[in-house]
């Protein structure tokens, strides 16, 4: 008996450092991600959530990972234990071992316990999701509408008349007076998916259907995210920023964004030249003939920091380079390359470049 | 009594195979033309690892493209290529086709019969599964149709629509991928229909339904359960077709078509089709896990009982692949729920195959090693697929590296270690010579090793909010080091799999000479000589209970003493 206690023993302690080995592969890893830190921009994690829908999410997820942490451990340790206890040792005899055929007692503990196990997680989890859909919508709410193109988000605020792309700006939300945002998500052509992880779930945009997504941002910032749904060739570059503003600044940039395009006739031969190309055909500058609408509103252009949906910053050789020829930046993308000479897309640029 | 006699035949009456002295040409078309089962088996089996190390290079390139943030190694529409043959090979060239392979080499030999129910359908479906496979190869260098216009599918294994509407998707690599699926799914459907005839009809004396090995067991209810799932598959397959060149609108939202009927149709294909790669690999496990642990399987009745319940379970949780396109809440309750129900019945298997091993003599030969990093993989799989049917927790982790992670958890981790247990375990029977075990332990080291560097690594950067399917990165989003990190582990996987090929290839003609039952077994595959003659059995074999070797080696305390 004593000897029998001593090899259990032995048994344990080994699942235990098993376990311990796990333990420290993981905070390696972690090291590791650490020191990947650049100052440019923080890496988003979905445990560290600023919007009630991530927020009950990641309280959702540390409660299920503890409830499979702790199964895992016990039925892990079990095998472990298995593993090292029955190993056929050469000092064994030839024997073999007493055959067992099954229990029903056994069965049904280990078919009951699953289901009370189950059960607590159902009912967790179902509450977090009646929490979230259905959550009331405040008269302060904020609407946006959504529409994923191949490969760029096209944002519209209905009530508010301003049209933008690939950057959103909403206003933080006090939790006293809350403004969260409500998202109409659809799209002009194949599926994609808004996914923000800090601020809320992913949801899908879906051609010929309305989908709804709301996100209280609680801090401010510069949230980052992308599209989450295959789209096709460029699906790798659609990433979304959303800018949460303080109610001042976000009633500024309300403000600008509701001029119309700037009529500055700083820029004429590159505006000529604007109007006279394709480009009308694509893109819309309120206020002059540019009516297009398969490509970005370029009316507020300079107002955004990026451009092709967030793969290149937005200043003057960028520009220049992708109107020479935008499969530079995104090999794919549906904007063709014009063909315009030097002198052509610099007049392009400098016109751009008066649309703040 | 009668029917618990022991009389096992065919041991002392085989007289090994004849080697005539056969031309190359005479050799080749005695493989074409075969029908028997047995040769089929093998067909399967090569045809699905040959795709394995397609399909596995083709994983190895994308693992070198994201092993860098901005990286050029391949170009976007390459990648996009390459992503939708690595999942379309794995899934239908090389799981399906392998597990149907062990299916018809094994059942007859394990009920006792000569050859499967229908012998030429066995050879039309096999050669209708191998020629869809090539059809969908052939997209490389016809899918061109207008000049420029892509050639492999690029839609993902997926093909959610309307990317695959003609508007989006010209060219005729969609065609080619609709096609082949349909071509080699005809396959499969006659595959299972086949077994489910020859499990029901041709099992030899005493062998009643709940004697059956359990391989045939789970083997039947995933032929069952294939003439389920691949049917909406293949009448989604054309209505695509018709889409694309009939006019049809059931996809084209331009015209009022519904995208989200096609993710129906998909998923409740693909949820089910998880089982069906997955319960096979349980069905290897239930034959290795009792004989190298020197005990009877435990709880064999619930054994049966758990598998028939997760592929009823497993037609009602198609949805939870659907937790984003906008269900309502109730909708997605439901799903979770019934997500997590699935959890219950396989809970049970774990526990029992646990049991099995519990107070046995454990001997780790290859094949066991295999098995026993399965439950451990396959412990993690569940518990992270637990996860994931939390509505809420898979709105953050779907489409994300987590999901990659996760269902890589279950078809490799479980579904190709296996695969590979069922080969070492096996492959003495089918050549008459053993794997070499040195060869075998480093295969598993490093396959092991390389795996837990690469999938534990990717939930990571799923929580880290890093989406599936994407070429390339920026440098600044925080994931370059355990990008680096998974494309390691891939290559250490990829040498681990080489190792294995050269294996099988030296023990063909170096390795040791199995002998008829190298395991001490106690099914009836092992009572024959290997390789079993063209007839298996000289006569028809009589079993008294699950384990008719185990009574033959034990008279003195056989098996149907104890059986319910």
């Amino acid at each position: 008996m004593g000897q029998r206690m001593k090899r259990r023993n032995m048994g344990k302690s080994k699942s235990v450092r098993a376990l311990l080995g796990i333990g420290m592969f993981v905070g390696w890893l972690q090291t590791c991600f650490a020191a990947d830190d650049s100052p440019k921009a923080a890496p988003i994690n979905i445990f560290s959530p600023s919007s009630t829908p991530a927020i009950e999410i990641s309280h959702l997820a540390v409660f299920v990972f503890c409830i499979t942490g702790v199964v895992f451990a016990v039925v892990a340790g079990l095998l472990v234990l298995v593993i090292f206890r029955y190993r056929a040792r050469k000092q064994d005899d030839p024997s073999e071992p007493p055959q067992v055929y099954g229990s029903n007692q056994i069965e049904l503990a280990w078919t009951v316990i699953p289901v009370l196990i189950v059960v607590v997680l159902f009912l967790a989890t179902a509450r977090v999701i009646f929490a979230i859909q259905d959550a009331p919508k405040p008269a302060s709410a904020l609407d946006v509408t959504v529409t994923g193109h191949q490969f760029w988000w096209e944002f519209r605020y209905p009530k508010l008349g301003i049209v933008t792309a690939n950057e959103l700006h909403v206003p933080v939300s006090d939790p006293n007076h809350p403004t969260p945002t409500y998202l109409k998500l659809m799209s002009a052509d194949v599926d994609h998916s808004f996914w923000v992880p800090e601020l809320a779930g992913k949801t899908d945009l879906i051609p010929n259907r309305v989908n709804e997504l709301w996100i209280d941002p609680l801090r401010t910032g510069v949230y980052l995210g992308q599209c989450a749904q295959f789209c096709g060739m460029e699906h790798a570059k659609m990433l979304i920023r959303v800018y949460v503003d303080t109610p001042d600044g976000f009633a500024s940039w309300v403000n600008n964004q509701r001029q119309i395009g700037n009529q500055d006739s700083a820029a004429q031969a590159g505006r000529h030249v604007f109007e006279t190309q394709s480009c009308i055909n694509c893109h819309t500058v309120s206020g002059t003939v540019a009516t297009g609408r398969f490509g970005p509103d370029l009316t507020h252009l300079m107002s955004r920091s990026t451009i092709a949906s967030g793969i290149a910053l937005n200043n003057e050789k960028n520009l220049h380079d992708w109107i020479k020829d935008p499969d530079h930046f995104k090999r794919g993308c549906l904007m063709p390359a014009m063909q315009l000479s030097d002198e052509q897309i610099d007049g392009i640029v400098a016109y751009l470049s008066t649309l703040r | 009594m009668a029917d618990q006699i022991i009389a096992i035949s065919g041991t002392l009456g085989a007289t090994p195979t004849q080697k005539a002295d056969a031309t190359l040409l005479e050799r080749i078309q005695s493989w074409v033309a075969t029908v028997d089962h047995k040769r089929l088996g093998i067909l399967y089996v090569v045809y699905s690892i040959f795709f394995l190390l397609v399909g596995g290079a083709e994983a190895i390139c994308l693992r070198i493209q994201l092993a860098f943030p901005d990286n050029h190694f391949l170009e976007p529409g390459v990648f996009n290529r390459f992503f939708t043959m690595h999942g379309t090979t794995m899934v239908f060239l090389v799981g399906m086709p392998i597990l149907f392979g062990f299916a018809n080499y094994l059942i007859p030999l394990m009920i006792g019969a000569r050859d499967m129910a229908f012998p030429r359908l066995n050879a039309f479906s096999f050669w209708l599964t191998a020629f869809g496979g090539l059809l969908l190869y052939f997209s490389f260098i016809g899918g061109f149709g207008l000049y420029g216009m892509g050639s492999a599918p690029d839609v993902g294994w997926f093909a959610y629509a309307p990317l695959t509407a003609r508007a989006f998707s010209p060219g005729h690599s969609t065609d080619y991928w609709a096609l082949a699926l349909i071509v080699s799914g005809f396959g499969t459907l006659g595959t299972a229909i086949n077994i489910i005839a020859t499990i029901l009809s041709m099992r030899c004396k005493g062998m009643t339904l709940l004697r059956m090995p359990l391989f045939a067991w789970l083997m039947l209810v995933v032929s069952g359960l294939t003439l389920i799932t691949i049917t909406p598959l293949t009448a989604a397959q054309i209505m695509l077709l018709i889409d694309r060149y009939l006019g049809g609108h059931f996809f084209d939202t331009q015209a009022g078509g519904s995208a989200v009927v096609w993710i129906h149709f998909f998923w409740i294909f693909g949820h089910p089709e998880v089982y069906v790669l997955v319960m096979p690999a349980f069905a290897i496990a239930n034959e290795i896990i009792p004989v190298f642990s020197r005990k009877a399987i435990f709880g064999y009745p619930a054994m049966v009982g758990a598998s028939i319940c997760i592929a009823f379970v497993s037609v009602s949780v198609w949805a939870h692949h659907m937790f984003t396109v906008g269900m309502t809440s109730v909708s997605n309750a439901f799903f979770t729920l019934s997500t997590m129900l699935v959890g219950i019945p396989t809970g049970i298997k774990i526990f029992n195959w646990l049991a099995t091993m519990w107070g046995g003599k454990i001997r780790f030969a290859t094949p066991m090693l295999f098995c026993t990093a399965f439950l451990f993989q396959f412990l993690i799989a569940g518990l992270t697929g637990i996860m994931l049917s939390v509505s809420p927790l898979d709105w953050q982790l779907h489409n994300s590296y987590f999901v990659i992670a996760h269902f890589h958890y279950v078809l490799v981790g479980a579904v190709v270690l296996c695969i590979f247990a069922a080969i070492y375990y096996w492959y003495p029977k089918a050549t008459g010579r053993m794997l070499s075990e040195t060869l075998g332990k480093w295969h598993f080291w490093l396959f092991i090793i390389g795996f837990h560097i690469t999938f534990d690594t990717m939930h990571f950067l799923g929580i880290l909010g890093m989406p599936r399917s994407i070429y390339t990165y920026e440098p600044d989003r925080g994931w370059n080091t355990l990008n680096m990190i998974i494309s390691i582990g891939g290559v250490i996987q990829g040498i681990a799999v080489l190792i294995f090929a050269y294996n099988l290839v030296w023990a063909y003609f170096r390795g040791r000479p199995a002998g008829n039952d190298p395991w001490d077994a106690w099914t009836l595959e092992w009572s024959t000589s290997s390789p079993p003659p063209e007839y298996n059995f000289a006569t028809e074999p009589v079993v008294g209970s699950r384990r008719p070797l185990w009574d033959l080696k034990h008279p003195e305390d056989p098996d149907w003493r104890y059986e319910q």
